[in-house]
């Protein structure tokens, strides 16, 4: 048997040339997403098979216009094509370029081929080419760029197999440079360069001149004698604005013999959709309505699997309970592992669903225009036209809204925005929210339409906007940062959206939440748990405890085993801690019991409602079949006698969830994000004072 | 004249770029000196601009576009 090959290869593109879906067309769900070292920008990767014992390992770069980076996605392209010491280092590049744009995609193109690496140019949408009265001379463009071109249509899957036959024999491309730029921009500096660095390809080296940031995979000596070159700013930045008009020079000279366009066949369909959705009204009636639309489906549609997945979790804990023999491992596994599990489950409907809405916006170009129509009303808020699409991914979770946070240029307003995300809902809010409306808002509809529990879930998610857009115009006018502010945005042309890249995109996303966050998740009710189970001599003692002090009374078995297992909570490790913190949270209308739960939802608030499920199906007989919500209805408070969630402390409750920065997973994306734990620690103090200040405020004004 | 100074639907050649108040990666796209620039749109409260220029459909703000000089055809 021969021995298997494999080689690496990265695509390489501008945005919105279809890269994604020939890496789609290439991998098919053979696919995986990981992270960089050290940053969480995704890195997709996935297998082709071009022969039987031949194997390609396809890297997706993000999307870029030039290799030089301006944003934290842009630098990996850049790392991974001159870092040769990388086990990322490519054998072949493939350009995506696409139809329409070529001029455009070729610089890219361009810089990449003179890197001196193998790079072939992938010519995407190659379907369209008639209808837009195009044509490609692709022979002469093959000898102009000095590799193979390729037509492909990712879509209508033409041109794919043409592509496997060029990598599999990837060996016969031409490495040589196609624009010999340095003699253009000034010869004496680049003869400098190449006579410094001998073992580098011009261009390379140029490029390493340009950049700022710390070159790792090169040693100290010739570190230094980059920052030789380094130090002659203005004449770097000079260079790079002549780089970029002569290698377009070299483009229209290359295009001008191999690229037709018949300007009349081009539909004007895109200026029409442009006027009315970038219109000074209607542009913003529509993304009304179109928020309006997610959101409730988000309510709606998602509550119907919610129901499905929660009774079956519930109907697997009944069933563990009743088939495994009775013991603390049995325990551990319904009331640790299976709800926790559950815990996790339970977002996923919602998750997706907005997801999906977020990826079709982005598919069909429209994103793009809200960006457009944004951006000066955001800009009064210190962030960008960008700054929308962080927000609305945060009312699903947080963690991915401050990573789409990343294509923002300017720091300032990525920062900013970064720093209030947390504000919005997330869903991760909703069984809070809900569980604590149903307890203390009365479920009535007025005119028939406006229900009191819907309209203040209404209400709390327009106090995460405004909460957001308020501590926005702080920051902007505390942030002492030099606005370097600078803002460019392609509106791409509209798509029907495809069903393998949006049920991709979904499935990748969704898989991502599940696997990150709720490893959090699990891990805090499984910690909940056994800290719940054990808690040294009284807890131990608890039955010979309760014996003694009730020798006296006639009690029941049950009665009997009810008093014990609230005395052992209440001596429990996690009621110990409870104890602890409750002179602080008492003002709040706040217990020992809900403070168990406010410690275990500093790591994620969706673990609030969790956790009293615990702590009140460990105090209760297990008999008992009242849900968590009837259980939390008849609680009370010893000292009054009255009802421990009422009017005041629920709103006390809401409020303080509203606000607080309970979420280690936002913290440590933060922490990565801002590359400083200033923002994150920021965010912690800031947003809980905030939180238990208002808590605070209203539940003394309510009680 | 810059480009934040024409009218909808109107269309320049760029002759001046004032090139350190703009950023690298707008040169990178392909507006350069001597290309035709035409203003499609301005959003609604007339920044940023929405313009077409070596075949590249891109929004850039007001005070990007006031560095690019052109003259109208």
């Amino acid at each position: 048997m021969l021995d298997k090959t494999y080689i690496k290869v990265a695509l390489v593109g501008n945005p919105n040339t279809g890269k994604t879906s020939l890496f789609n067309q290439l991998t098919g769900l053979n696919q995986k997403v990981g992270n960089y070292p050290g940053i969480t920008v995704d890195k997709k990767e996935g297998a082709c098979h071009l022969s039987e014992n031949f194997e390609a390992k396809i890297i997706d770069l993000p999307g870029t216009y030039s290799i030089n980076p301006t944003s934290a996605d842009e630098q990996i392209v850049f790392k991974t094509l001159v870092d040769d010491t990388s086990p990322d280092y490519p054998d072949v590049v493939v350009v995506v370029a696409e139809v329409e744009n070529l001029k455009r995609n070729l610089f890219l193109f361009t810089q990449i081929k003179d890197i001196e690496i193998p790079t072939v140019l992938v010519i995407n949408m190659a379907d369209q080419l008639q209808s837009k009265g195009i044509k490609i001379d692709v022979a002469s463009l093959e000898t102009a760029l000095k590799t193979k071109v390729i037509l492909v249509s990712a879509r209508k899957k033409t041109g794919i197999e043409d592509l496997k036959e060029v990598l599999f024999n990837y060996k016969e491309l031409n490495k040589e440079a196609v624009a010999a730029i340095s003699t253009k921009i000034d010869g004496q500096f680049f003869i400098r360069i190449r006579e410094t660095f001998p073992n580098f390809p011009t261009y390379k080296s140029w490029l390493l001149i340009t950049q700022n940031y710390q070159l790792d995979f090169i040693d100290s000596s010739l570190q230094k004698k980059f920052d030789f070159f380094k130090e002659k700013k203005e004449k770097i930045k000079k260079f790079q604005h002549k780089e970029a008009i002569y290698r377009y020079q070299i483009i229209n000279q290359i295009l001008k013999e191999t690229y037709v366009i018949d300007r009349v066949k081009g539909s004007d369909l895109r200026g029409k959709l442009d006027r009315v959705l970038t219109h000074k009204i209607f542009g913003y009636v529509i993304f009304a309505f179109i928020l309006l639309i997610i959101f409730q489906s988000v309510f709606t549609w998602a509550s119907i699997p919610m129901d499905w997945i929660d009774s079956g979790f519930a109907q697997l804990a009944n069933f563990t309970r009743t088939h495994l023999p009775v013991g603390k491992y049995t325990d551990l596994l319904v009331e640790g592992v299976i709800s926790g599990i559950g815990g996790i489950v339970i977002f996923v409907p919602q998750i997706a669903i907005l997801f999906l809405f977020v990826a079709l916006l982005e598919e069909t170009g429209y994103m793009s225009r809200v960006v457009f129509i944004m951006d000066k009303i955001m800009r009064k808020y210190g962030m960008s036209g960008k700054s929308v699409i962080p927000l609305i991914s945060g009312t699903a979770c947080a963690i991915p809204a401050v990573m789409s946070a990343r294509n923002i240029e300017s720091w300032r307003e990525r920062l900013i925005t970064i720093l209030v995300v947390p504000f919005t809902t997330c869903s991760a809010r909703i069984p809070v929210y809900a569980i604590i409306i149903a307890l203390i808002i009365p479920d009535q509809t007025y005119l028939g339409i406006f229900n009191l529990q819907g309209l203040t879930l209404l209400a709390l998610y327009v106090l995460g906007f405004g909460a957001a857009l308020l501590s926005a115009i702080l920051l902007h006018k505390v942030l002492k940062i030099k606005n370097t502010s600078f803002f460019i945005i392609e509106l791409p042309n509209y798509k029907v959206p495809s069903v393998k890249n949006i049920s991709i995109t979904v499935l990748e996303k969704t898989k991502a939440f599940i696997f990150g966050a709720g490893k959090i998740i699990l891990a805090i009710s499984i910690i909940l748990w056994f800290l719940a189970s054990y808690g040294g001599k009284d807890f131990n003692n608890a039955e010979e405890h309760i014996k003694k002090q009730t020798a006296s009374i006639d009690l029941s078995i049950s009665e009997l085993n009810q008093k014990i297992a609230t005395y052992q909570l209440e001596h429990s490790y996690i009621g110990k801690l409870g104890k602890v913190i409750e002179p602080a949270i008492e003002p709040l209308g706040y217990d020992w019991k809900i403070g168990i739960a406010l410690i275990s939802s500093f790591a994620a608030r969706e673990v609030f409602v969790g956790t009293l499920a615990t702590i009140y199906s460990v105090a209760d007989d297990g008999e008992s079949t009242a849900t968590i919500k009837q259980r939390m209805h008849d609680e009370l408070n010893p000292l009054t006698g009255e009802k421990r969630f009422n009017f005041a402390s629920g709103m006390s409750l809401l409020l303080f969830y509203a606000f607080a920065m309970q979420c280690m997973g936002t913290l440590a994306i933060v922490k990565r994000e801002t590359n400083s734990w200033k923002w994150p620690i920021l965010q912690l103090v800031g947003m809980t004072g905030l939180a238990y200040i208002i808590a605070l405020i209203s539940f003394q004004i309510l009680k | 004249m810059n480009i934040a100074q024409l009218e909808i639907g109107e269309r320049g050649i760029i002759c001046e770029i004032a090139l350190d108040k703009i950023p690298l990666k707008l040169l990178e796209m392909g507006c350069l000196p001597g290309k035709t620039v035409e203003l499609l749109q301005k959003a609604p409260l007339n920044d940023p601009l929405y313009i077409r220029v070596n075949g590249s459909h891109l929004a850039i703000r007001v005070e990007t576009a006031n560095q690019i000089a052109v003259t109208k055809i």
